[in-house]
């Protein structure tokens, strides 16, 4: 694709014009995918909840996302008196860009990656290690006292549980040899029993699954770890003073970091693109499809756990960060990387 | 040798960090409310916080006062009874009776046993209505949404019987001086037996949510302690009090209506934090459902017996009667105009509401107005204890306390 633009345009604008097409097709369908989540997310919380959820706008209230975003596009943007405009406004916009450009590393089927980059699952713990900003300047520079102690709950959040997170990444980085995603999704083909291609069945890495699902839950801020935006005690948050479209921007920047931390949990422990079972028939099935019904899947979980859980205290959240996850995640890696070793894993090469 | 320098947590020396001479450091001060999520209703809190930690919580109420006692005193007696459903409106009737109970003392009436049993039926009705409010929205404002959302559903159908049985869901005035104003229609003792049948399970889903999670017990469990003599001293009552180790019911200490023929049990908390609170209110609950098995029992043996006392002076007559003796029509023109005049003297009724000791104070100059009516509202006694209880806790822990003390503000600010 890329060789055919750069025929026709030339090597430079070619590829420019090529890439930017790919990143649109990226972009656009999860936007599309991103709104109907907030859809699923409502209907599962209200089912669980015995009520009906959205149903007036379309059918099945399908049209519900769209209304909002439209009724949040026409609404008046305001800028309290106090606030620091530029960073006020700067804020919802480094959340909402820093969601988007992850999925460029992301592997929609096999080959089929904006940006097939050796250090992959690096690039995405930066950019979402970055997403931290978006929220503390959101609580900063509303010059309010809720956003701002919602601010400063979700920086020592999303960075607590960053720093678990990255070692739940190393054992499965260890088991793929690479940083490639491409790579650690095809390291899982077959890798149980010669049969299933997912991590989440591996003894060693099942735990891991376990808490890389917990961690993503307090990453994104989501219950039972949803301090900074706590409703009982912070009303929304470091959203509070926001209104109109720069709201819509935080609020689709973390549904995006939802849907992308189900992405992630779907390539590192549930075989991304691949087929659950590795058996030729099933590979009829476009990887792309597998890959979506993963994510469907996972962000279910996402949307029942939200309907089952109270809400953690911030001292509560912090230990549980950093004296339960820390540790058991490093002692993890130790364990991972001495059976590998033990067994031979890096003797044909790699790393 | 370096000079020593104590830097005392809450109160940081500005020099002792490092500061400008001169400066000076001043804990973050947040308002809590009147507009606020959590805050039930319209209290404003003034916290003062350390970082999260609480150290000062200012409760300022008032925003919901109407003058309650004021306005009785130049209402009738009569007039005077739907204010008492507007105070406390999660559990309107249970207001009304310590109202009614005190005018029937000022005036000697005896009521009759069916009207008893209908009170004594509603009062627990509404003990369970109001709990079931209390303890899902103690759960939301901890995080867990979806008990509110599952109740609500058996809740809503309380509000359907006041409306069968009062003709109003919320305000009823329904409990009347001498007995009740009507008797309940055919078929609603059998809807509430089904629906006190029903609630039990119910109760048990919301305990299966969130009784035993864990992070709604690290939550609460240890939150907000009271001991037995704090909580006497701060004036608590209701589950409030009972939650600390205290066994004081007025339905058992002393017994108006007829719970002194009802067999049920009185919960008892150990340690006087949110849980034990959370916990006694819930199982209040599930005697609620025992009291009003019994009292449909004795209202079945009393069917068609008087609701009301025969006292032509104060109990309305019949509109059937109305229409036949002109003396009733006299007697109703009268009672509905100048209302009824209670001879002079000074009454306090305490029953247990659902919150808590809920008093009338009443003091009769033998006129058909009040002199005065002084309420002994429940939960301005729990409010005050706020600063008590939230200090040095953090601030996620307000809602939680706060959730588990049951204020109303129509009751608080009367």
């Amino acid at each position: 694709m890329v060789a055919w633009f750069q025929s026709e345009l030339g090597t430079g604008l070619g590829w420019f014009v090529a890439h930017l097409l790919f990143a649109l097709a990226i972009a656009l369908p999860v936007m599309a995918v991103m709104a109907m989540s907030t859809w699923v997310d409502r209907k599962v919380w209200a089912l669980m909840q015995l009520r009906k959820g959205p149903n007036v706008v379309g059918a099945f209230g399908l049209a519900q996302p769209f209304a909002d975003g439209i009724k949040l596009f026409l609404k008046e943007t305001i800028i309290p008196t106090g606030a620091s405009r530029g960073v006020f406004l700067l804020a919802p916009m480094i959340s909402f860009v820093l969601a988007l450009v992850a999925w460029a590393v992301i592997p929609f089927d096999a080959g089929l990656v904006l940006a097939d980059i050796n250090v992959g699952l690096l690039y995405l713990f930066a950019v979402s290690s970055l997403g931290v900003y978006g929220i503390i300047m959101a609580g900063w520079a509303s010059n309010s006292r809720y956003p701002f102690l919602g601010g400063l709950r979700s920086a020592a959040q999303m960075v607590s549980y960053e720093v678990s997170i990255g070692f739940i990444l190393i054992c499965v980085v260890l088991y793929a040899s690479s940083f490639n995603l491409t790579e650690i999704v095809e390291a899982q083909k077959g890798a149980i029993l010669g049969v299933f291609s997912m991590n989440i069945l591996n003894p060693l890495l099942l735990p891991m699954a376990v808490m890389f699902f917990i961690s993503a839950l307090a990453e994104t801020n989501r219950p039972p770890f949803d301090l900074p935006e706590a409703e009982a005690e912070l009303v929304a948050g470091y959203q509070t003073e926001y209104s109109s479209m720069a709201f819509a921007l935080l609020m689709l920047g973390e549904y995006m970091n939802i849907l992308l931390m189900c992405a992630l949990a779907s390539i590192l422990f549930l075989g991304g693109y691949l087929p659950p079972v590795d058996w030729a028939p099933l590979y009829a099935v476009p990887g792309i499809v597998w890959l979506f019904l993963k994510i469907v899947l996972v962000f279910f979980l996402f949307a029942w756990v939200k309907a089952l859980v109270p809400r953690y205290r911030y001292d509560q959240l912090m230990r549980l960060g950093w004296k339960v996850f820390l540790p058991i995640s490093l002692v993890w890696v130790a364990l991972v990387s001495g059976w590998l070793v033990f067994t031979g894993h890096f003797s044909g090469g790699g790393a | 040798m370096s000079e020593r320098r104590t830097v005392t947590l809450g109160t940081p020396d500005p020099q002792a960090l490092g500061d400008a001479p001169g400066s000076v450091h001043q804990n973050y001060m947040i308002n809590f409310g009147p507009q606020h999520p959590a805050a039930h209703g319209v209290l404003r809190l003034v916290l003062e916080l350390d970082g999260e930690v609480i150290e000062r919580v200012d409760p300022h109420i008032g925003l919901l006062h109407r003058g309650t006692e004021k306005l009785c005193e130049y209402k009738t007696y009569l007039q005077a009874l739907p204010y008492m459903d507007r105070l406390d409106y999660c559990s309107p009737m249970s207001m009304e009776h310590s109202y009614v109970l005190a005018i029937e003392k000022l005036l000697g009436l005896e009521v009759p046993p069916r009207a008893q049993w209908l009170r004594l039926l509603w009062a627990e009705i509404m003990r369970i209505s109001n709990h079931i409010l209390n303890t899902t929205t103690h759960a939301m404002d901890v995080g867990a949404l979806t008990p509110i959302l599952w109740l609500f559903a058996e809740r809503e159908r309380i509000y359907d019987f006041s409306e069968r049985v009062s003709g109003a869901r919320m305000h009823a005035a329904w409990f009347r001086p001498g007995g009740v104003h009507q008797d309940m229609p055919e078929g609603l003792a059998d809807d509430i037996r089904a629906f006190a049948e029903r609630l039990p399970k119910a109760l048990d889903d919301m305990m299966d949510l969130v009784g035993g999670n864990r992070i709604f017990r690290q939550r609460n469990v240890d939150i907000g302690v009271i001991s037995a003599a704090d909580a006497i001293a701060w004036g608590f009552s209701g589950p409030c009090l009972r939650a600390s180790g205290v066994p004081w019911d007025l339905r058992k200490a002393q017994p108006y209506e007829t719970y002194a023929d009802v067999d049920f049990e009185v919960p008892v908390g150990r340690n006087g934090d949110c849980y034990d609170r959370f916990l006694v209110r819930v199982e209040e609950m599930r005697q609620s459902v025992k009291i009003i098995h019994q009292a449909l029992d004795r209202l079945e043996r009393l069917k068609g017996e008087p609701v009301a006392a025969f006292d032509p002076k104060v109990v309305p007559p019949r509109r059937g009667e109305m229409k036949r003796s002109m003396e009733a029509l006299i007697q109703h023109f009268k009672l509905y105009t100048e209302g009824f005049h209670v001879p002079a003297g000074e009454v306090y009724v305490a029953t247990e509401s659902p919150k808590g000791e809920f008093g009338i104070h009443l003091v009769a100059d033998g006129t058909n107005r009040p002199y005065r009516c002084h309420i002994r509202a429940t939960g301005m006694a729990h409010l005050q204890a706020m600063d008590f209880l939230c200090r040095g806790h953090m601030l996620a822990d307000a809602p939680a306390i706060l959730g588990s003390l049951d204020i109303v503000f129509g009751e608080v600010d009367r």
